[in-house]
This record gives structure tokens, sequence and C-alpha cells, in this order.
């Protein structure tokens, strides 16, 4: 043991770490803050009528989904740069890839709320007179909110642990600079504080959509 | 006030409304009768725009929603739709509340966003209309912790808080037991007495006999009987009617 019993050897680890933690957290925070609307917008171009809008998003989802994070994030990084002739900085072709896959499974989830509200609720909206728009925003979005926050957690979840892929690309997050000081010191305690740096992450998230739920709780269906 | 011609409506192969025509003048009550899938419910929701029709007219106020060129229905364009429906008020048979709003808050936002009305005049109507229908004092609760005939009645208030010239109801008690069905009928029966227009789709035959002025009686996608309510269901009342109705409910 090096560090787990020596509190200042700790602090010191945690101080070399705390710049991969903190692109960690820029990860985590850009995904979420890109991947929820763009999920949404996704989500209604999927159940658009044209199959001219819808088919090519199924593709999307179907990509998305269907290869590993890890290889978009290579695909992001080197063949599009490739292809267009710019170069990505790191971690911003992370966030990039971060984001189109996350929106993939943001927007399956939305759609799955949007499909599960009853079709009285469009039709009582329009005999009353508002626009499509206004049912939108006002009558369908905020019931969705609050169907979807149990999905919408886990994957939130998931994403924490995911931002560790971006060392595949030689991003210095978290993970990458626990296993930096856990090569240049041969020990393994450093993956361990990295964990528990993940799972206080989750632990956070777990209270927010806690108080999310409690909040929306106000009126069952 | 209101005039349906020869309207036609299929769903793939089936034809559920073969040549109906319904007239309603202001200040009438049709209570519209029939055996399940007679086609009622399509023909109101034909009339407020929740299906198109195949071909046939409907004008509302003298103003046309759909006209037939050529053997196909045209719609008026999606401005004029939404001013027409304004027009007709509609009462689901499952209430269709907004379960995120509360009571008042059901009545008060359509108002505003629809008729731009202010929050104090569109708050201080709801509450005149859910006075009305006996609900003052569930203006702050949500549409769950509220019984059926509860929710039916804020349901008729929300219709009423737009200013509908057409009340339509789509079998508003048929989700309720006996005595919240009475008092939804309450309601209805009052409405009745302040002359407002409406048609109701209901399975209450002593409701439609005494409520209406008129009924209509529909089978197979069509009108069979249409008439005072005194002769459709009295008792000078056909063979097709005693077999409907069963006399069991006289
Ligand atoms: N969206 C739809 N798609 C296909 N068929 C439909 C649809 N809506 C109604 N129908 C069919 O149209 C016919 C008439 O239905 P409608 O709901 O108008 O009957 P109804 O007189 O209201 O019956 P009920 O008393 O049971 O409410 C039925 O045979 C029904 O199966
Ligand atoms: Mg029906």
């Amino acid at each position: 043991m090096q560090y787990f019993n020596n509190p200042q050897a700790l602090l010191r680890l945690i101080t070399a770490m705390q710049d991969g933690f903190a692109n960690t957290l820029i990860i985590f925070f850009a995904t979420l803050v890109f991947s929820i609307p763009l999920g949404m917008v996704v989500a209604l171009l999927r159940m658009n009528r044209r199959r001219i809008i819808s088919a090519p998003i199924s593709l999307y989802i179907l990509v998305m989904r269907g290869t590993p994070l890890m290889l978009q994030i290579f695909a992001v990084y080197f063949a599009v740069p490739m292809l267009l002739g710019v170069n990505f900085d790191r971690l911003y072709a992370t966030i990039l890839a971060f984001s189109l896959n996350y929106a993939a499974y943001f927007a399956e989830i939305f759609r799955g709320g949007m499909l599960s509200i009853p079709v009285g609720q469009h039709e009582a909206s329009q005999v009353l007179g508002l626009t499509r728009a206004q049912t939108f925003f006002h009558i369908v979005l905020p019931q969705v909110l609050k169907r979807v926050l149990l999905p919408v957690s886990n994957e939130v979840i998931t994403l924490v642990k995911d931002t560790s892929l971006a060392n595949v690309i030689a991003v210095s997050e978290l993970f990458r600079a626990a296993k930096n000081e856990a090569s240049r010191t041969a020990s393994i305690e450093p993956l361990f504080v990295a964990g528990l740096f993940y799972l206080i992450m989750n632990g956070v998230v777990t209270l927010v959509f806690g108080y999310l739920n409690r909040k929306l709780s106000y009126y069952k269906e | 006030m209101l005039r349906a011609n020869n309207i036609r409506k299929s769903f793939g192969d089936t034809q559920v409304l073969r040549d109906v025509s319904v007239n309603i003048s202001r200040g009438e009550v049709v209570a519209i009768i029939g055996r399940s899938g007679s086609g009622k419910s399509t023909l109101l929701r034909c009339l407020n725009h929740l299906e198109t029709i195949d071909s046939g007219s409907i004008l509302i106020g003298g103003q046309a929603m759909v006209t037939t060129v050529d053997g196909h229905a045209q719609y008026a364009s999606e401005k004029a739709l939404r001013g027409l429906c304004l027009k007709m008020g509609m009462v689901f048979q499952d209430y269709n509340l907004f379960p995120h709003y509360s009571v008042l808050k059901n009545l008060v936002m359509p108002q505003r966003m629809v008729l731009g009305r202010s929050r104090q005049e569109a708050e201080q109507y709801a509450m005149e209309l859910l006075a009305k229908v006996g609900l003052s004092d569930k203006a702050a609760q949500y549409p769950c912790n509220l019984s059926g005939g509860q929710q039916q009645r804020v349901a008729i208030a929300r219709a009423l808080a737009m200013d509908p010239e057409i009340l339509c109801f789509d079998e508003p008690t048929s989700a309720l037991d006996p005595q919240l069905t009475a008092e939804v009928l309450a309601v209805i029966r009052q409405l009745a007495v302040e002359k407002r227009t409406m048609i109701v789709v209901t399975h209450e035959m002593n409701f439609a006999r005494d409520v209406a002025d008129r009924v209509i009686y529909m089978a197979g996608g069509e009108v069979v009987e249409d008439g005072p309510a005194k002769d459709v269901l009295g008792s000078e009342r056909s063979e097709a009617i005693r077999a409907f109705a069963g006399e069991a409910s006289y």
C-alpha cells in the first residue's frame, strides 16, 4: 500500500489526477448539453411521416448504437480530418463523438416517451385550438420528461463511466491520469482511486435524478 | 348553425359513414344513438376535424370546413380550419384532461394561448365555469385526484371556457358508474336549459328522451331516423328503435 495508508501521498496522487478529472467533467457535461437537445431533434425527425426523412435517421441510430463507441471516437478523430482536411483537438473530437452517440440513445428514449403519451392528449389539444408547437412544448414535452426520467438517468450513469473511453485517443481524462500514475509508481491503487471518483460522480448523478423525480411527482398520470 | 351533407368516410376497405347528412340549428340539443360500431363517434370526430372525410361537405356557421370538388374532399386552409374548429367544442369519453396541469390551469392555459385572454380574465372565467359544474373547491387539485365524474365535469368546463358555438359529447358518461353519470348528466341538462347548441352521443335512452330536442338513430354508418325526441323515442317509436333500445330500458 502506497496511498491508502498515507494521506499525504494520496493527496499528491489526487493533485496529479486533477487535470484528468477536469477533462472528464468537461466531456461529461458537454456531452449532456449537446446530446440531449440533439436527441430530441433526432427523435422528432425519426417520427416524421416522410420516409425520406425518417429512413436516414433510422440508419444513423442503427450505426450509432450498433458500433462500438470506441470505434466512433477513432473515426471522428482520424477519419473526419482525412475526409474534410481539418484537424480536431482531441477533446473536441471526443465530445463530438460522444454527443453523436448519446444523441442516438436519448432519441430512442424520447421517442418511446412521446409514443407513450395517449393520443387523447393530442386530440384534446387540437380541439381546444392549440397549435402543434404549443401542443408539443406545453402538453407533450412536460409529460414526456417525467416519463423518460428513469431511462435517461440510466444513460447518464453509463456516460460517467464511458468518459474513460476518451483515453483511446490519448485525451488525458481521469482514467488515463490514473493509469499514468499507476505505471509511474508501479501500483494499481491509482486505478481504484479513479474508480472511487466515478462512484462519487454517479452518487451525485443519482441524487440529482432523485431530486428531479420528486419535483416531477406533483402529479400522477 | 351546422350543416353536414353526404359525408362518406372509410377506414381502409370498411366504409364507416355512408352518405350521412346532419343539420343542427342554433340552440338545439341533438342526441345521436345507435349500436356500437354504427359510426357515431366517427361522425362526431369528422365534425371536429379529428378525422378527414372522403367526400361530402361540412359547413359551420355558413362557412365551409370541407367541400367536395370532383368527388374529392377539399378542406379549408389550416388557418381557416383552426378558426372553424374553435366554434366546436368536444368532450371525450375518457376526459383527456392535461394531467400535469391543475384543474384551474387546464381551463386557463387554452384560453390564454388560443384566445389571448389575460391571466386575470381567464382565471375569473375559469372559476365561474368551475362553480357552474360544482367544482369551485377543486381548482387547485390535479386531475389524478378527482373522481371520473369530477374529471368529466372539468372537461366540460374546459370546453365551455373556449366559448364554442356547438358543444359535442362522445359518450360522456360511459366510463362512469350510475351515480357519477347522474352528476355529469345534470350538468349537461343545465346547459340544455341555457339553450346551448349540443350534439350528444349517448347510450342513456332516458336522458336522450328527456333532454334532447331531436334524436338521430344511426345504424351501419347511415342515419336511419332523425326527428323530434318525442317521436323517435316516444310511444310511437319504430320497430327498429324498439329492438335497439330493448323494452327493458323503458
Ligand atoms: N381509426 C380507425 N381505424 C379503423 N377502423 C375504425 C377506426 N375508428 C373506427 N373504426 C371502425 O369504424 C366503425 C365505427 O366506429 P365508431 O367508433 O364510429 O362507432 P360508434 O358508433 O362510436 O361505436 P361505440 O358505440 O362502440 O362507440 C367500427 O366498425 C370501427 O371498428
Ligand atoms: Mg363511439
